[in-house]
This record gives C-alpha cells, sequence and structure tokens, in this order.
C-alpha cells in the first residue's frame, strides 16, 4: 500500500502545474478564487485553451480526440486545475452526452458532435428533469411522436443548466406511452436548440442567479437521424449517463480551494479583537471540515484506483457525492459565519457579473452568503442525496 | 499510489482472520471474561504461534519488523472478533517504545521474550487527570546509588496486570508538560513498593491502576530523552487503535444488516423501511471514511515529518471516534431491545467502540491537537 504518486505522475502534475501557471487567464482564475461566478464567454474561452493545448477533453478516449489519460492523470488534472482556479467543466457536453454518443450513436453522430464539444464550438444542456419527474424520472412526459423521418415534440423541460447559453439539448422524451413499465417507453434525442417551437425561460433562484431554466417544447420538429440508438431504449442510455456524471464527484480538489479562502477569510476577521482563526470554536469548526475533506480524499482516491485496475467503480460514487456535497455546503456556509454581519449586504452584480466591488464591507463578503444559498442545491441535483442512500442501500448493502 | 496489499499482508490477514473464526467465537470469547483473568494464555500462545507476538520486533531481536500495514490487518481481524488478549498493549506499543529507545542492551534482553510471546512486558505511561497528552508526566524517578527510585501512580494501563514486566514512564527532571526529562524505566512488578490493582473495562478488556512508591527500576536509553520514542510508539499504537475500530465497524455493520433483515415487524422485514435503509446507508458512508483515515493513519504513523505524522494521526482518530460513536449507537438502535443485551455481540462491539473513542485522547483531543498542529 503506498498513497504517493509515482515519478512518471509527478513529472505529469508539474506538467499541468506549468500548463495553468502560463494558460489560465488571470481574470478567470481571480474570479474563482474570490467565488463569484464566471461568464458563459470565460468558460468558452477556457475550454479553446484547453482545446489548443490538446486537453480540450480529458475524460475522454484518444480515438474520439480525447486525452487518454489514466483515472489517475485525471483525478491529477482536475486537482490542480481547482486549485488554480480554472473554470469547472461544464458537465453537460463533455460528461454527460459525450460518453453516450460514443457509445451507443452511430459514426455519422460521433463525427459530427463529438469535435464540436472538444473544441467548445457548441454548448450543450440537459433535458431530464420535468416538473412531474424529478427523483422519479422514468415518469417523465414529454411526448415525441413519429412523423415520416421526424418526431414531433411536446412538453416541458425544467431545472435546465445554463440552457441560455446552449446550442444543443439532449432530451429524454417518451415515445411509446402505451409502454408496459414507464421505463420502456422512452427515447433519447438531440436536439437543436434554433428549432422553432423551443422556449426558454429562466428561473431565478434564491441567490438572484439565473442559472437554471424551463425549456417549453411546441411542435418542435427533430430528425430522426438525431435520435441516439433504438426507439424507446432511452433509458439505458441515460442511466449510462448518469454513471458517467459521478466522476470527480467528490469535488475534492475545488474543496481544498474553497477551505484555503476560508482560512484566509478566517485570518483577516476578528472575534473578540484576535484573529477569528484563532477562536478555538470556530477554529475546531474549520478543523472538522477539514479532515472531513482528508477523509473525502482517500475515499475517493480508493475509489480511483478500484477504476484503474477496472473494478466498476459503482455505487461507491454515491459515498462520494454525499459526502462532497455535505463538504461543499459546510465550506460556504462557514464562510458566511466567518464574516458576519457583512456577509448580509446583497450585491446582485456580484454573482451576475463576477463584480468584486460589494455594497458594504470587505469585498471577499459580497459574495458569501450567496454562495451559501446557491451551494444548497448540490444535495438535491445530481441524484439527490436521499437518492444516493437508496443507491448504497440497494446495490451495496442488497436491500 | 496503490492500495492494495502484498501477497505476505494477504496471506497475513487470512491467517488472523481464520482464527478468529474458528478458535475466537463469541462464546469461547465469553468463556474467557468469565475467567479470573479475564484474558487466556492459551490464546497468546496461539496468537504467539502465528507469528503475531513477533510482528513488530526488529528483524535482529529474532522478529519480523512488519510494520505499521501489516499492524493495521491484523488488528482488523482482532477487532472483529473483539479479542481480548494484550496484542496492542504487548505487541504493539511495547516493541515501538524498546525498539525506539535505542538501547541495546535493554533490546537484546527483553525481545526474545516478547517476540516468543513469553513474557508480557507493558509500557505503564498514562497518569489520573492526562487523556493522550504524552509530555503531562507527573511520575518522579530519583537517582539513587546506581539506580533510580520511582514513585507515582498510573492509570487504566491496558493489561497492567498481566505484565512479567513492566516499563515505567518517569521524569528525571522539570514538570508536568515539559518534554524534556522524560525517561523509561524497567520495573519488576513484584517488587516492592509497587502495588497493583487489577479490574474490568466496560469493554471486556482488562486494565489496572499501578502505585508506585520508592520502587526500584533501571533506566532504559538516555535519561530525560524518552519524549520522541514515547511519542512515536504512542503513534503507532494509535494507528493499529484506529484499525481495531475498523474491524470492529465492519462486524457491526454487518450484524446490523443481518438482523434488520430477520427482524419482522408490521409483517415484513424492517430492512423494508427506508428510514433503516438509509440509517444504514450513513453507517456504511462513515465506516468507509474510517476505513480510508486508518490507511492514512498506518502509512503516515511512521513518517519522518513529526507534524506531518501528528495531524493524520489526530485526523483520523476524530473521524474513526465520530464514525465509530455513530455506528456503535445506531448498530444499537437498529437492533431494539436486543441491542441492549449482553446477550448478542453487537452490545459488546459497541462497547469496545466506545473504549477506543475514549482511549489514546478522545475526539475532542484530538480535534484541539489538529487546530495545533500546522500543515507541513
Amino acid at each position: 500500500m503506498d498513497l504517493n504518486f509515482t515519478a512518471e505522475e509527478l513529472a505529469f502534475r508539474d506538467e499541468v502545474r506549468s500548463f495553468l501557471r502560463d494558460q489560465l487567464p488571470a481574470d478567470i482564475a481571480a474570479k474563482i478564487r474570490s467565488g463569484l461566478a464566471i461568464r458563459a464567454a470565460d468558460y468558452t474561452r477556457w475550454q479553446k485553451i484547453l482545446h489548443k493545448k490538446g486537453w480540450g477533453a480529458p475524460s475522454w478516449p484518444k480515438q474520439f480526440g480525447g486525452t487518454g489519460w489514466s483515472p489517475v492523470q485525471l483525478h491529477i488534472y482536475d486537482e490542480e486545475a481547482a486549485a488554480a482556479g480554472a473554470p469547472r467543466t461544464i458537465p453537460f457536453g463533455l460528461k454527460m452526452v459525450a460518453p453516450v454518443i460514443m457509445a451507443f450513436g452511430n459514426p455519422a453522430q460521433q463525427q459530427t458532435f463529438l469535435p464540436r464539444i472538444v473544441s467548445g464550438e457548441d454548448w450543450w444542456c440537459q433535458g431530464y428533469s420535468e416538473p412531474g419527474a424529478g427523483s422519479d424520472l422514468a415518469s417523465l412526459k414529454t411526448r415525441a411522436e413519429r412523423q415520416g423521418d421526424h418526431y414531433i415534440v411536446n412538453g416541458q423541460k425544467t431545472w435546465n443548466t445554463l440552457g441560455q447559453h446552449a446550442d444543443w439539448i439532449f432530451c429524454l422524451v417518451r415515445t411509446d406511452p402505451n409502454a408496459p413499465k414507464q421505463q420502456m417507453g422512452i427515447s433519447f434525442l438531440l436536439i437543436d436548440m434554433k428549432t422553432p417551437g423551443i422556449t426558454v425561460r429562466p428561473i431565478i433562484t434564491m441567490d438572484g442567479a439565473h442559472e437554471v431554466n424551463e425549456v417549453w417544447f411546441e411542435n418542435v420538429k427533430v430528425p430522426v437521424e438525431n435520435r441516439i440508438g433504438e426507439e424507446n431504449k432511452g433509458w439505458t442510455y441515460a442511466k449510462f449517463l448518469l454513471g458517467h456524471e459521478r466522476t470527480n464527484i467528490a469535488g475534492v480538489g475545488a474543496s481544498k480551494r474553497e477551505l484555503g479562502r476560508l482560512k484566509d477569510i478566517a485570518r483577516q476577521e476578528t472575534k473578540n479583537g484576535k484573529p477569528l482563526i484563532d477562536d478555538p470554536l470556530f477554529a475546531a469548526r474549520i478543523a472538522q471540515v477539514e479532515i472531513d475533506l482528508m477523509a473525502l480524499e482517500i475515499t475517493n482516491l480508493r475509489a480511483l484506483s478500484a477504476e484503474a485496475e477496472k473494478r466498476a467503480p459503482g455505487p461507491e460514487a454515491s459515498v462520494l457525492k454525499i459526502k462532497g456535497t455535505e463538504i461543499q455546503q459546510t465550506l460556504t456556509e462557514l464562510m458566511m459565519y466567518a464574516v458576519g454581519p457583512y456577509a448580509l449586504p446583497f450585491h446582485r452584480e456580484s454573482s451576475e457579473e463576477g463584480d468584486l466591488k460589494s455594497v458594504a464591507g470587505p469585498e471577499y463578503a459580497a459574495p458569501l452568503a450567496a454562495s451559501y444559498c446557491n451551494m444548497r442545491k448540490t444535495s438535491i441535483y445530481g441524484g439527490s442525496n436521499e437518492i444516493q442512500r437508496n443507491i448504497i442501500s440497494q446495490m451495496i448493502l442488497g436491500l | 499510489m496503490d492500495f492494495n496489499f502484498s501477497e505476505e499482508q494477504q496471506l497475513l490477514a487470512d491467517t488472523v482472520r481464520r482464527f478468529v473464526r474458528e478458535s475466537y467465537s463469541f462464546e469461547a470469547r465469553r468463556e474467557i471474561l468469565k475467567s479470573q483473568e479475564g484474558w487466556s494464555r492459551d490464546v497468546w500462545n496461539e496468537l504467539a504461534g502465528l507469528g503475531l507476538t513477533a510482528l513488530n520486533v526488529p528483524e535482529a531481536h529474532g522478529g519480523l519488523n512488519a510494520g505499521p500495514v501489516d499492524t493495521m490487518l491484523v488488528m482488523n481481524a482482532l477487532g472483529e472478533g473483539l479479542v481480548v488478549e494484550p496484542f496492542l498493549s504487548a505487541a504493539v506499543f511495547t516493541p515501538a517504545l524498546l525498539s525506539r529507545l535505542g538501547d541495546e542492551k535493554a533490546a537484546a534482553d527483553l525481545f526474545p521474550g516478547i517476540a516468543s510471546g513469553e513474557r508480557i512486558v507493558i509500557v505503564a505511561h498514562q497518569e489520573p487527570h492526562t487523556r493522550g497528552e504524552i509530555a503531562h508526566l507527573a511520575t518522579r524517578a530519583e537517582k539513587s546509588g546506581d539506580g533510580y527510585v520511582i514513585d507515582g501512580h498510573k492509570a487504566v494501563i491496558a493489561h497492567g496486570g498481566a505484565a512479567d514486566e513492566l516499563l515505567v514512564t518517569a521524569r528525571t527532571s522539570g514538570k508536568a508538560g515539559d518534554t524534556d526529562g522524560m525517561s523509561v524505566f524497567r520495573v519488576d512488578p513484584g517488587s516492592a513498593g509497587v502495588t497493583i490493582k487489577s479490574y474490568r473495562t466496560i469493554d471486556g478488556q482488562t486494565a489496572a491502576d499501578i502505585e508506585l512508591k520508592g520502587v526500584k527500576g533501571n533506566l532504559i536509553g538516555a535519561a530525560g530523552k524518552a519524549f520522541a520514542a514515547i511519542e512515536g510508539a504512542y503513534e503507532v499504537t494509535l494507528s493499529a487503535l484506529c484499525a481495531e475500530a475498523v474491524g470492529i465497524m465492519k462486524a457491526v455493520n454487518a450484524a446490523t444488516l443481518e438482523y434488520t433483515k430477520s427482524r419482522k415487524q408490521f409483517g415484513q422485514p424492517i430492512a423494508k423501511f427506508q428510514v433503516l435503509q438509509h440509517r444504514m446507508a450513513d453507517m456504511f458512508l462513515q465506516s468507509e471514511q474510517a476505513l480510508s483515515m486508518s490507511y492514512l493513519a498506518a502509512i503516515k504513523c511512521t513518517d519522518p515529518d513529526a507534524n506531518e505524522r501528528k495531524r493524520s494521526l489526530s485526523a483520523a482518530k476524530v473521524i474513526i471516534g465520530q464514525a465509530g460513536r455513530f455506528v456503535g449507537q445506531q448498530a444499537i438502535q437498529l437492533h431494539g431491545g436486543m441491542g441492549m443485551t449482553d446477550e448478542l455481540m453487537v452490545s459488546h462491539h459497541f462497547k469496545r467502540l466506545t473504549g477506543i473513542d475514549i482511549t489514546f485522547g478522545d475526539t475532542d483531543f484530538h480535534l484541539e491537537q489538529f487546530v495545533a498542529t500546522p500543515a507541513a
């Protein structure tokens, strides 16, 4: 047993570090390191830089234009990128639809869509959840009726993340409403967001941000060639996708960065005239989350090493999701409490525009309450933490 | 990065697990607990026959010099079976201390008996009013002729009453809290001035309070310079203790799962209820985090960087203490009334987890120590 990286892995880490030092735009890193939102254009700018380096698709195999990195290399890259303040990967194209296209798409679909994902040309979004289909996703109602070479899609998707910037949406639609089981009548469609009949309506979340949308489909014509795999087999592809959503689900690298920010803030704030970081109660709270994160890091490495040995990563990912999101939430909570009353002045532009100025109080205080509110989403999305517990009890405990 | 164990390690783990399964049933253990001594010399000899008493003895002295990962695997298995024989105190703590004191004569004298299992040598360090603070040592040793005379009180020393010989820590200079001035002495438990009060602890182990009044002791290693050796031995033992807890949690989770699948209420196995499923998912989650930290503890407990060692071990003890409390308490809860009884192993597992949390510094102590130890 050995927790150290090999010499080759350390050399790879140095290569990643020096690339990030030279190529990561300082303005983007500054925003991320201050907990501010970045714009869609920032994401795309960074994706194009990565693409130029040949790192546009870190998690893909080489044959589709990926890096072909091992799980350990991928982990090192994720850690270093997060520590440096690189934008998180918007998962919908690179980590969600792409693996489905690789596994179940035909060569024409692979040639059309995959290169445009790596290059940052196409922005993808997800059409899964519906008002009546959240955790019970298979009860979705959006209907696709076959008419010659097209499907006619009608219905409503919700909790669509960043679809206002999207060029394409991948959708689960019902093609057979009379199937004996609800999982059996679903198909997986790729839909051009410019198709007439699609309306994107913003949902403003409690932090004032426009991050999610409702997407309405009214007689939207989708060519049959944009269906992935077989008709009515979409649930199989959907489940495959949910498995891939779990890579880097622990978010250890980003949480390490946020822990550093929490400590920075606690060093600058005071309580009873002394630095807050020296307050025994607050220091213990920081220590607790730091220790939880240390344990998660090892648990994550264990899962990774199982994956590298081709033992299925499997349901252990649910442990990473639950613990990872709890830690992310605790970190934002502690940062907010660290600044005290100056967490309260609300400066919406700081989250929308990446503006470092605050209404009142220290600049670092401006985004904290909004982040705290925003991060409540993490235990709800990607399969709520209750669904993750169902997965553990069914798949691991055998109940 | 590699989480696999070598073939030898795998074999060692299998051997000890098989021993526990075949020779250390709950009923066999119950008989041992009923005996006068509270542990079994026969079992001890069997463990010695498997090589376990020689595991942490240096090769130069006839041992296997195996290391913390091997010890971890042994402790996992001993934890599952709640083995009460003095492996941790006599075969981990003592050799770790003795090999760090740099006294070749004492090592040559003591190690053969330790390695063969013939002699039980116990470290007596902990004192009343201490809870993990290694330098908080009040017992004093004064020079007298060509030897030393020791006065002090040692508290809740695991297997203190079983000792053929004691390694007593005492202060040759300075005051409680100073790292300088700490020394280690060989003491014959039968010598004048030694009063050993043996008792059982709630977790089925045996322990003793040891009163020392003008007791003759022979110095091991350099006078006043034993702190680093004591600390190092503590750290290795703490790592082993974490591994014991991990073994217990594994057994507790399996027992709870089994019980909830067979216990029927409202016309169905209670494991069908989601509220219990989620509780067991959380028990699994916490035991996974504990396992991760036990790995970290085993790897870091001999790291050359003192801060790195301390931070990792304190972090591990915090996670293991918290996970152990959660897993243990919830296991009792899910077993219902049956969990309260002496009849089921789960209550004995619960009590040992409680014991582990309180020894070698509890969760609060280690949280505090983690805060006080800056990252390397």
